[in-house]
């Protein structure tokens, strides 16, 4: 399998201590993955690495076919190379409606002057509407976004990202606040999803993962301490000691 | 601009029609072409408070709507109205010495001609040299290009410096008091070329115009009116659109902005650059009802006023910044002018012309802590829309993000 995104040997330092150490990671072009650690691993931090939000004080970020550096390009650059990104604590924009949102998601031109002078077309329309019924927003499209429960804006956003169809998509702890129906939707969607892209979801909950049936990354202290199947990293004596034993 | 956009947006309609109607009736009341009960210096007020209505839509458009707390944006205004003044001051200058110069026995050579406007506009800084900003004075169309030109540059160069380094909220503030500051004192001094603290005067007189100022100020009401209303109707189009959406979301959230890959960057560019040139346009509609521009206009108070204009009227709607400028404006008129009667307390007598200041800083502590929605969310109760409750929490993390009372459902 072709190699979308290359990490390696990175490490970032906030005031002398060290959150990602010397950390290597790839993952291939329709590839879902599961990253798991406990708090404070770095899971986040690294996702900021690879979307261009932290600077790593050393190390290499590779992306796609024509192994382009990615730390030297802009956040919105970075996005627009393809790689999109859900957060930890859902961020929709509260004050516009859920088609606001999902319109600014779309993919489409980013310039400002097409921006401005941009109107959406039928398809458009019709690719906004599919997603929230998709995401079981289709109710609430008229909407502001701010009047959504915590669980559907975590839909919204998961929308969102669909919307930006990008290849590689981060995914920060999107169960939490769901009900275990909404999680097992969340998990189909994010299985589907990874047919035709790359996907690296960052869970806590191990039945969530366990349902995801992928490969697993463990993080630990800012760098891997395993990797392979679920059954494989959760026999591994090391995994047991600093995560799954506390 | 399609018709689905006015059907969206029916109080872009309703605004437009006030609009006209006022103009109409202003008209008819004035004493240049109707009946004469308004003063022809009232109508000059009131083409003026048109011009600051559309500077504090662009205000609206880039605090209201961007986030970008910017407290410079009378330096642009200022500046409009210097571009527009040094051709009005050069041309009827121009006409002056000509005039006086067709009596003499052998006619001036041009050198001659523009050696005398020289000493005519500048002898008061004690020169008569053109300096090199002059150069196209004698030129209204460039001129008038270089209204917005030389604002929007110093916009763009000013932006794209600020921007690029990610200066945000409280910092950005102050860095556009300090630019407009550096402008108020550079003109200031004699040598900046344009007259220093004399600034420009006589700029209500048209050159080659022989009608009469009640006739003048209308014209100028009128394009004032036109003014407001085009750039009112591009702001609100600017708004309704997925580009509105954009800088929504910048005021509320730009690093999530950012993250769906827009250059935040150049959105706020373009809305600070944009607006500069919307407040250059009615500076130089203004100056001429003022009839003097001098550096004074440009102190860094001038651009809170602007502030308190928009937060007073309510932001992030347009047609409250439009409100907040006029009824602000208007009524400081009428107390700094000596026309409200004064308070006497027995010990002591309240001199509106003192406290005038002082009501107007008391209502904006009121408003922002009481009702950050100002006075457009009055419009609010009448239509029936309601304010989300959300514990008091911000629509967003940026520092200019909409508060949740300046919010609607
Ligand atoms: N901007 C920052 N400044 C200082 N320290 C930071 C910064 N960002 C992250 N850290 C630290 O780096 C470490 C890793 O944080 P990170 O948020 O990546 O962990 P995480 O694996 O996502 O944890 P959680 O499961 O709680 O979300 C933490 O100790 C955190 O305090
Ligand atoms: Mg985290």
């Amino acid at each position: 399998m072709s190699t979308l995104l290359e990490v390696s040997g990175v490490s970032v330092s906030f005031d002398g201590f060290r959150a990602i150490n010397n950390l290597s990671f790839r993952i291939g072009n329709a590839e879902l993955r599961a990253v798991i650690g406990p708090n404070g691993a770095g899971k986040t931090t690294f996702m900021d690495i690879i979307t261009g939000k932290t600077r790593p004080d050393e190390g290499r970020v590779i992306w796609g076919e024509k192994s382009v550096s990615l730390l030297r390009l802009s956040e919105a650059a970075i996005a627009q190379m393809g790689i999109g990104r859900k957060f930890q604590k859902p961020t929709v924009f509260e004050d516009q409606t859920v088609q606001e949102n999902l319109l600014m998601a779309l993919k489409n031109t980013r310039g400002w002057l097409g921006v401005l002078f941009y109107h959406p077309t039928a398809t458009d329309l019709q690719k906004v509407d599919d997603l929230a019924t998709e995401i079981g927003l289709w109710q609430e499209l008229t909407r502001k976004s701010g009047e959504l429960s915590h669980g559907q804006k975590q839909w919204l956003e998961i929308g969102m990202l669909l919307a930006q169809e990008p290849r590689l998509l981060l995914v920060d702890e999107p169960a939490a606040g769901m009900s275990p129906q909404e999680r097992e939707h969340t998990t189909d969607l994010l299985v589907q999803a990874a047919r035709t892209r790359a996907v690296v979801v960052v869970e806590h909950d191990m039945e969530f993962v366990r349902r995801l049936n992928c490969k697993v990354t463990v993080l630990h202290e800012g760098s891997v301490l395993a990797e392979g199947s679920l059954d494989h990293v959760t026999s591994n004596q090391d995994v047991i000691d600093v995560y799954l034993g506390r | 601009m399609d018709r689905s956009f006015v059907a969206r947006n029916p109080s872009v309609l309703v605004f437009l029609a006030l609009l006209s109607l006022f103009t109409l009736v202003v008209t008819v009341l004035s004493e240049g072409f109707g009946i004469g009960v308004i003063s022809t210096s009232f109508v000059k007020t009131l083409g003026k408070t048109l011009c600051l209505c559309l500077i504090a839509v662009a205000m609206d458009l880039v605090w209201g709507f961007t986030g970008i707390l910017s407290l410079g944006h009378f330096a642009f205004f200022g500046l409009g109205g210097y571009m527009i003044g040094m051709w009005l001051m050069y041309e009827r200058t121009r006409l002056i010495v000509v005039d006086a110069m067709s009596q003499a026995e052998i006619p001036p050579t041009p050198s001659e001609v523009v050696d005398a406007i020289g000493s005519q506009i500048f002898g008061v800084v004690g020169s008569s040299e053109f300096p090199l900003v002059w150069a196209f004075a004698d030129s209204l169309a460039l001129q008038l290009m270089l209204v917005v030109l030389v604002p929007g540059l110093l916009a763009l160069v000013f932006g794209w410096l600020a921007f690029r380094s990610r200066v945000t909220g409280v910092y950005l503030s102050i860095l556009t008091q300090a630019m407009t500051l550096a402008l108020a004192l550079y003109l200031f001094q004699n040598d900046s070329g344009l007259r220093g603290n004399n600034g420009l005067s006589g700029l209500q007189n048209l050159p080659g115009v022989t009608a009469a100022q009640d006739i003048v100020s209308i014209w100028f009401l009128w394009a004032s009116a036109l003014a407001l209303g085009l750039g009112y109707l591009l702001a609100a189009w600017i708004v309704a659109g997925k580009f509105g959406s954009v800088i929504r979301g910048i005021r509320d959230n730009e690093a999530r902005v950012r993250f769906l890959g827009y250059s935040v960057e150049v959105y706020k560019l373009a809305v600070f650059t944009l607006t500069a040139c919307l407040a250059a346009i009615a500076g130089a509609l203004y100056y001429p009802q003022a009839g003097i521009i001098n550096p004074e206009e440009m102190a860094p108070i001038a651009s809170i006023y602007l502030a308190v204009w928009v937060a007073i009227g309510g932001r992030g709607r347009l047609y409250g910044a439009v409100i907040g400028a006029a009824f602000v404006s208007l009524l400081s008129t009428w107390f700094t002018g000596g026309q409200a009667p004064d308070i006497p307390l027995g010990f002591y007598t309240i001199k509106w012309v003192d406290w005038w200041q002082v009501l107007l800083g008391g209502s904006f502590v009121l408003v922002t802590l009481f009702a950050p929605q100002g006075i457009g969310g009055l419009f609010d109760l009448w239509s029936n829309r309601r304010h989300p409750d959300r514990h008091g929490a911000n629509l967003g993390p940026d520092a200019g993000s909409l508060r949740e009372k300046e919010a609607t459902q």
